[in-house]
């Protein structure tokens, strides 16, 4: 019984001074929380809606982001995270 | 202009297969979760794995255990040892693992209803015997999964689907009442509180003996709506504006009032340490006393 699902490329990956930020469309629920939340106003809501039906983060200052990692903390749905350049994991 | 232009180009994304890094604890097969948007249950979730990933407690040592509901479904999202239990029975069934396999970091992750309705006498017994695991317990002031029932956690005056004209039961003080049955640490945050609650995880996780840890969670779908709290960000936004942090404080003075305009109490209330249960057992069990 193996689990193993095929791996789509379905997360965008944007860089930023420090690292990366990516965003998985297809998790979203459209909540806002990282729009709002986020400490440098790095996001917006995008125009196009994923699959379920929400509008997605865009980020419409990417060079704005620090990479202070709380969008990843605070998404209910996994859909969105960074990854600091100098971080091992 | 050409700058402008050159920047636009720059930020264009690259498609990868990544993933959130709460999934190195998750079963990915089984995501996206069910839970409706901006419930905050996914990012109780995220905090818990990023606790244990910054504890370095590897997969195969965790235990998830959760009873019914929607938070209940928890469980079943972890790729560690996961319990999906019968309703209200979280804590006997971690308390059985604990003492079966003293070594497993075992943790308890559920909702109000579940844990202290149906479950709320075992919750008393375990804080009492002071038994090594950490409860989660995301509160949402209802029955979500069910339709929105009120149920012990919610506040008085509020509408749910059986109080269709205000509760008027009086609602438990999650902190108060754990303090009072014994555990060894207990802390409240908000999930707009996502670094305090991870940090409140850590704590709890490294403490040894019954460590409660509650985190009030918005319900846009169940509660939210019928107490005209509007969207869940809205329900985050009245939190920062409501959240006083009280470290240390008497949890006697924290309970949650329906009045949106009125203080809730967040922070540290317990942190102490007496032997666990475990401990007191072998002694007797070993004729040491
Ligand atoms: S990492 Fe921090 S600064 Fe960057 S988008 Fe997320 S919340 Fe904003
Ligand atoms: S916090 Fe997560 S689910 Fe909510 S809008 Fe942002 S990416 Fe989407
Ligand atoms: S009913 Fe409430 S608690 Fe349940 S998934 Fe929906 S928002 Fe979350």
């Amino acid at each position: 019984m193996s689990t193993e699902i095929e791996k789509e490329e379905t997360t965008k990956k944007w860089s930023t001074d420090r690292g990366y930020l990516y965003i998985r469309e297809d998790y979203c629920k459209g909540c806002g929380y990282c729009i709002e939340f986020c400490p440098q106003e790095v996001l917006e809501e995008s125009e196009e809606f994923n699959e379920k039906g929400y509008h997605p983060p865009k980020p419409k200052a990417i060079d704005k982001c620090v990479n202070c990692g709380f969008c990843g903390k605070i998404c209910p749905d996994f859909a969105i995270w960074d990854e600091k350049e100098d971080s091992n994991e | 202009m050409t700058t402008e232009l050159k920047q636009k180009e720059e930020v264009k994304p690259e498609l990868t297969t990544a993933e959130h890094p709460a999934t190195k604890y998750l079963r990915e097969e089984r995501l996206p979760h069910i839970w409706c948007s901006g419930c905050g249950l996914g990012s109780a979730v995220t905090s818990l794995t990023n606790a244990y990933e910054k504890l370095e407690i590897p997969v195969d040592d965790i235990g998830v255990v959760s009873g019914i509901g929607c938070a209940g479904r928890a469980a079943g999202y972890f790729e560690t040892d996961s319990y999906h239990t019968t309703h209200g029975r979280a804590i006997p069934f971690a308390t059985g693992l604990k003492l079966s396999n003293p070594e497993m970091n075992v943790t308890v992750f559920s909702g109000d209803g579940d844990l202290f309705a149906i479950g709320g006498n075992h919750f008393i017994h375990a804080a009492r015997r002071n038994v090594d695991m950490t409860v989660i317990c995301v509160n949402n002031y209802n029955y979500g999964m069910t339709g929105g029932q009120f149920g012990p956690t919610t506040p008085r005056g509020a509408t749910a689907t059986t109080s269709p004209y205000g509760n008027y039961e009086s609602p438990f003080n999650l902190p108060d009442l754990a303090a009072s049955a014994g555990a060894i640490y207990v802390a409240r945050w908000t999930t707009v509180h996502a670094r305090r609650i991870q940090q409140a995880m850590e704590d709890a996780l490294s403490k040894k003996g019954f460590s409660f840890v509650e985190i009030l969670s918005p319900c846009p779908t169940g509660y939210g709506r019928k107490n005209d709290l509007g969207e869940g960000i809205d329900e985050l936004k009245s939190y920062q504006n409501r959240c006083v942090i009280k470290h240390g404080s008497d949890p006697g003075e924290a309970e949650i009032v329906r009045d949106p305009e009125a203080e809730i109490v967040v922070g540290k209330f317990v942190d102490t340490d007496r032997p666990t249960y475990c401990d007191i057992a072998d002694e007797y069990l070993k004729g040491e006393k």
